[in-house]
């Protein structure tokens, strides 16, 4: 008897091509290249609540695809999360999860939990062995009060006051090593993630243009976009071009061609290949 | 590493996070909890330990209010052991599980990379172990008391710490009994010195 199995489109990641791409690498195929997005993303517990803080460059290899991309992401009214790693991974991750954040909060009718969108990150990534390469930067307030985690590839996270992740992540990292207090005030706290942000714009090769900040209080979320822009374009002081007769004309004369016009139709012809 | 004491256990571990060449965290707690009176030490890929000490964590739990009663420590070991030696392709995890019930008082389990489960008076696991062998043999003495513990496993980490490049920070320790957990954190500067400045 004949059936017919109908399979439906269930969303999400699929791998079906993975042993195919494998094989065809082994005969030599190079792959293309993905956008990965050469970061610097920050998150800080201050007196109060969240700040995260993000660039704003994508790069693809060397060149920069994105001057002004987005990598701090919705996950619930409460929660964000900064993305570093694989852009197209990041951005899947995060609005799976959110989608399931929402769907929990409307069967529990509460504020979802930071630690739920935790679990639900790690679990995914972890089941993905890492194949997702999304290094991500939690942050968010629930009836608990702040919560702040940073999140590997692999699944394992980390629960620290500040954190940093990405290729920039070292030059942030001595910024708040060397300035962080335990309950630090919202405007120290912004100012200490701006310069943090900053330090991976001008140190690390893969960040760059604007900082982006998240603040996010029990019961406000401020997010600045751009908060400022760490390396403005100078404005040129002067003007190099040569004035107008600096090169003195010497002699001048003007004379007039005579030609006859023959067609002024363009006849268009195949080339010459051989 | 955990030693087993008349009355419970002590575990000991230091707090480095270590990915390449980058701390990405120097304060993590690795005595990581199971129920009120079962904890266990995690050790190689922090992703695949976290993940196997969550499943164990749902398990166990599981498995206490099913039965209405505080789970034994050699449950929690074969629960540990069952994934690690089913997945032992796939994972890289060290665990040591101990903890105290009513049962059996205070034990040590020890489940290695492949997959084994063993119960020890005393057991050393992960990178810095290595450096520790020599030193525990001829330490290590049956029958210490608490205290005794807590100083020998302060003592071991630290000379740990001292020699391996991928331990450091500060150490956590924890003595579990019947009482329930006290919890010991030693500074960087307060670890035991065994040389001369």
């Amino acid at each position: 008897m004949a059936a017919t199995c109908v399979e439906f489109a269930t969303g999400g990641f699929s791998f079906e091509n993975c042993r195919r791409n494998a094989i065809l690498e082994e005969k030599g195929l190079k792959p293309p290249k993905v956008y990965k997005t050469g970061t610097t993303i920050v998150g800080i517990v201050f007196s109060d609540g969240i700040i995260l803080g993000a660039d704003t460059r994508a790069t693809e290899d060397t060149i920069v695809a994105d001057k002004n991309c987005s990598k701090i992401h919705y996950l619930a009214p409460n929660i964000y999360c900064c993305g570093a790693g694989t852009a197209a991974d990041t951005e899947k991750t995060t609005q799976i999860i959110s989608s399931q954040l929402e769907l929990h909060r409307l069967n529990t009718d509460r504020t979802v939990r930071v630690c739920t969108a935790n679990r639900l990150l790690k679990q995914m990534l972890f089941r993905y062995q890492g194949h997702i390469g999304a290094a991500l930067v939690l942050g968010g307030v629930d009836s608990t009060g702040p919560h702040l985690y940073s999140i590997w590839p692999h699944g394992s996270t980390d629960v620290l006051p500040y954190v940093t992740m990405g290729s920039g992540s070292l030059a942030a990292m001595s910024v708040f090593e060397s300035r962080y207090t335990p309950g630090i005030s919202r405007e120290d706290g912004m100012k200490l993630v701006r310069d943090a942000i900053a330090a991976g714009i001008f140190n690390d090769l893969g960040s760059g243009s604007n900082i982006d900040l998240c603040v996010i209080t029990k019961d406000k979320v401020d997010y600045l976009r751009p908060y400022d822009e760490a390396n403005k374009k100078g404005v040129r002081q002067g003007k190099y071009a040569y004035k107008k007769g600096t090169s003195c004309v010497l002699t001048e004369t003007v004379r007039k061609v005579e030609f006859v016009v023959e067609s002024t139709q363009v006849k268009v012809e195949a080339m010459d290949t051989v | 590493m955990a030693v087993e004491f008349d009355g419970g256990v002590v575990i000991a571990a230091d707090s480095r996070t270590s990915a390449g060449t980058y701390i990405p965290n120097r304060v993590t707690d690795k005595l990581t909890k199971v129920t009120d009176n079962i904890y266990c030490c995690r050790s190689g890929s922090s992703a695949d330990t976290q993940a196997i000490a969550d499943i164990v964590n749902y398990h166990i739990n599981f498995h206490r209010m099913e039965m209405g009663e505080d789970p034994l420590v050699k449950t929690a070991a074969k629960v540990f052991q069952d994934l690690c030696y089913n997945y032992r392709d796939s994972l890289s995890a060290g665990i040591i599980c101990a903890g105290w019930d009513r049962k059996l008082g205070g034990q040590v389990y020890s489940i290695p990379l492949g997959g084994m489960c063993i119960r020890q008076p005393v057991t050393i696991g992960g990178s810095g172990s290595t450096y520790l062998y020599g030193h525990v043999d001829a330490t290590f003495k049956e029958n210490m008391t608490k205290e005794e513990c807590l100083k020998f496993c302060k003592d071991a980490v630290s000379l740990a710490i001292m020699r391996d490049g991928s331990s450091g920070g500060v150490i956590r320790m924890a003595a579990i009994s019947e009482d329930g957990v006290e919890k010991h954190l030693i500074l960087h500067e307060d670890i035991t010195k065994f040389y001369r400045e």
